[in-house]
């Protein structure tokens, strides 16, 4: 283990994640994890790590963070304008650091959540079988909390064939611009109203500044609903519920493991990325498509990926 | 009696491209909850399948689409629902005192249109079955409670409910593990821990488990 990056300025909510505990989601613990998996697992083959090492998932504002050892590293997901020693630099690129170097980041031009990943992986906590962070725990990364200044990022022995250099074409990356969510019609769709249904399909939605890693509210035309309590449920990231009050909620990666609401659509995973990069404030619409098309889609992005991998 | 293999009708729907919810039923039923777990047990031996969360009288199924379809996979939870589950071993047993005193006791009494003591009896009285883990960790839905004290959510849930506290719902009873916002009746409080975050699995509570209220003054 090597101590590498010295956190100067943490940045607004900067947590370690890795790909989550879904098997904790039975003792009702949220399966955590990277928000866009898309983005990290990128980030880490892009530095020749596996995709399951932990990355850092920056939120909004990025940190500022000085080298302390030399280290190959990736920056991927939302454009917050990264800088080596002030000078721009290349994202979705692996990039050499040396000691003293200065990453900053200058601004958000695009999404919400920026992935720094480090040839070898980022070391954090380990609880439960994952080194994601848990808030409400307090457990896992570092010390089940968000960066502050002074702390010291330390990774893993970096794998043999990292290089710098290595990037993804723009094209391929997820339409993350097009703030449109593809879902597929969840079990209590015959919950809603013929017209909330259509308004479901047709409406602008807005992020609501109360949106986080457990979930965004949705603001936008009330959603109907009718039909008794139901009984508790086991829940996924991407269900999109609507509560008695009618403005759905979109789960992300530290939901509710169960809940009652009724559950109307359930995102595709290939529009995960794609969700895990809305700001407060951003419009979002929602599209139904199918399974088959849903599996197409992923495939291409898992192709993409791949042709990351070293 | 397990019910006849007739009287299970699984409904299946899909949850995204990547998971799938199998409904077992639609009431607060032990014999169903008795099947949902040994379905969760044992979709989650296979491959294909990464988690299989027990819901009251369903199971979501977190799975590999490169490995299995949502119809193949359907059709080999329809098999599994349908087989007789395995004579169920009774769960765990525990006891929880709690001192019965909630904000909403008083409330939830003129409602039912009984007495405070008589809500303290009749929550007492029964051998609740944790029907599932989950909404927060360690959190059990515990059921079913005796008719007399059903009663809807709360139409406004609080924004902070302290944890340990005792609370009612529908026909589930319930203990908060942390403090988070909640729509149940707070009846009482205990100083059980149920989120034990240094044991795997962290949860006091695990889905089939036996659970008995009695009353203490503080």
């Amino acid at each position: 283990m090597t101590a590498v990056l010295r956190v100067q300025e943490p940045g607004l909510f900067t947590t370690i994640q890795d790909l989550g505990r879904p098997q904790a989601v039975a003792s009702g613990v949220p399966p955590g994890g990277a928000m866009d998996r898309f983005a990290h697992t990128a980030a880490n083959f892009l530095v020749g790590n596996d995709r399951g090492a932990a990355s850092l998932e920056c939120t909004l504002v990025g940190p500022h963070l000085v080298v302390e050892s030399p280290c190959l590293i990736a920056i991927t997901g939302g454009d917050f304008v990264p800088r080596v020693n002030g000078l721009p630099v290349q994202m979705w690129t692996s990039i050499r650091l040396a000691r003293g170097d200065r990453l900053s980041f200058g601004g958000r031009r695009s999404g919400a959540r920026a992935y720094i990943a480090v040839a070898g992986g980022i070391v954090g906590d380990r609880w439960l079988a994952s080194m994601s962070t848990n808030i409400m725990a307090a457990r896992g990364g570092m010390h089940g909390r968000p960066l502050t200044d002074g702390d010291v990022i330390s990774s893993g022995e970096p794998p043999p064939p990292a290089a710098a250099g290595r990037a993804l074409a723009p094209e391929l990356l997820p339409p993350y611009a097009e703030h449109t969510l593809r879902v597929i019609a969840g079990p209590h769709v015959g919950r809603l109203s013929p017209d909330a249904r259509q308004a479901f399909y047709e409406s602008a939605f807005v992020v609501s500044p109360d949106s986080n890693r457990m979930g965004y509210r949705l603001a936008g035309p009330h959603l109907e609903t009718s039909g008794d309590d139901m009984l508790s449920f086991g829940l996924v990231a991407g269900a999109v519920q609507v509560p008695v009050g009618g403005h759905p909620i979109l789960l992300m990666a530290d939901h509710q493991t169960a809940g009652g609401y009724p559950v109307v659509a359930a995102l595709i995973s290939a529009s995960m990325p794609i969700a895990a990069q809305l700001a407060p404030g951003d419009e979002v619409r929602f599209a139904e498509t199918s399974i088959d098309a849903a599996l197409e889609m992923r495939q291409a992005q898992r192709a993409w990926l791949e042709s990351l991998r070293i | 009696m397990p019910p006849r293999r007739s009287t299970v009708r699984v409904h299946i729907h899909p949850l995204g491209d990547t998971a799938l919810i199998a409904e077992l039923g639609t009431r607060l039923d032990s014999a169903l909850n008795t099947r949902a777990i040994a379905l969760a047990a044992a979709l989650k031996k296979r491959r294909d399948v990464h988690q299989a969360v027990v819901g009251a009288v369903s199971v979501t199924v977190s799975f590999d689409p490169d490995l299995i379809s949502h119809d193949a996979l359907g059709a080999a939870i329809r098999r599994l629902a349908t087989k007789r589950p395995p004579i169920e071993e009774p769960g765990r047993l525990h006891r929880i005192p709690v001192v019965y005193d909630g904000p909403d006791l008083d409330q939830v009494a003129s409602s039912l249109g009984v007495t405070p003591r008589q809500v303290i009896e009749l929550h007492g009285r029964p051998i609740y079955r944790a029907f599932l883990i989950g909404f927060v960790p360690g959190w059990a839905y515990l059921g079913p409670v005796p008719d007399e004290l059903v009663l809807p959510r709360r139409p406004v849930p609080r924004t902070l409910v302290p944890a340990g506290s005792v609370a009612i719902a529908g026909r589930q009873t319930g203990i908060y593990p942390l403090a988070t916002p909640g729509g149940w009746h707070l009846i009482g409080r205990t100083s059980v821990r149920l989120f034990l975050p240094d044991s795997d699995p962290p949860s006091l509570f695990r889905a089939g488990d036996r659970v008995k209220f009695f009353a203490i003054q503080e």
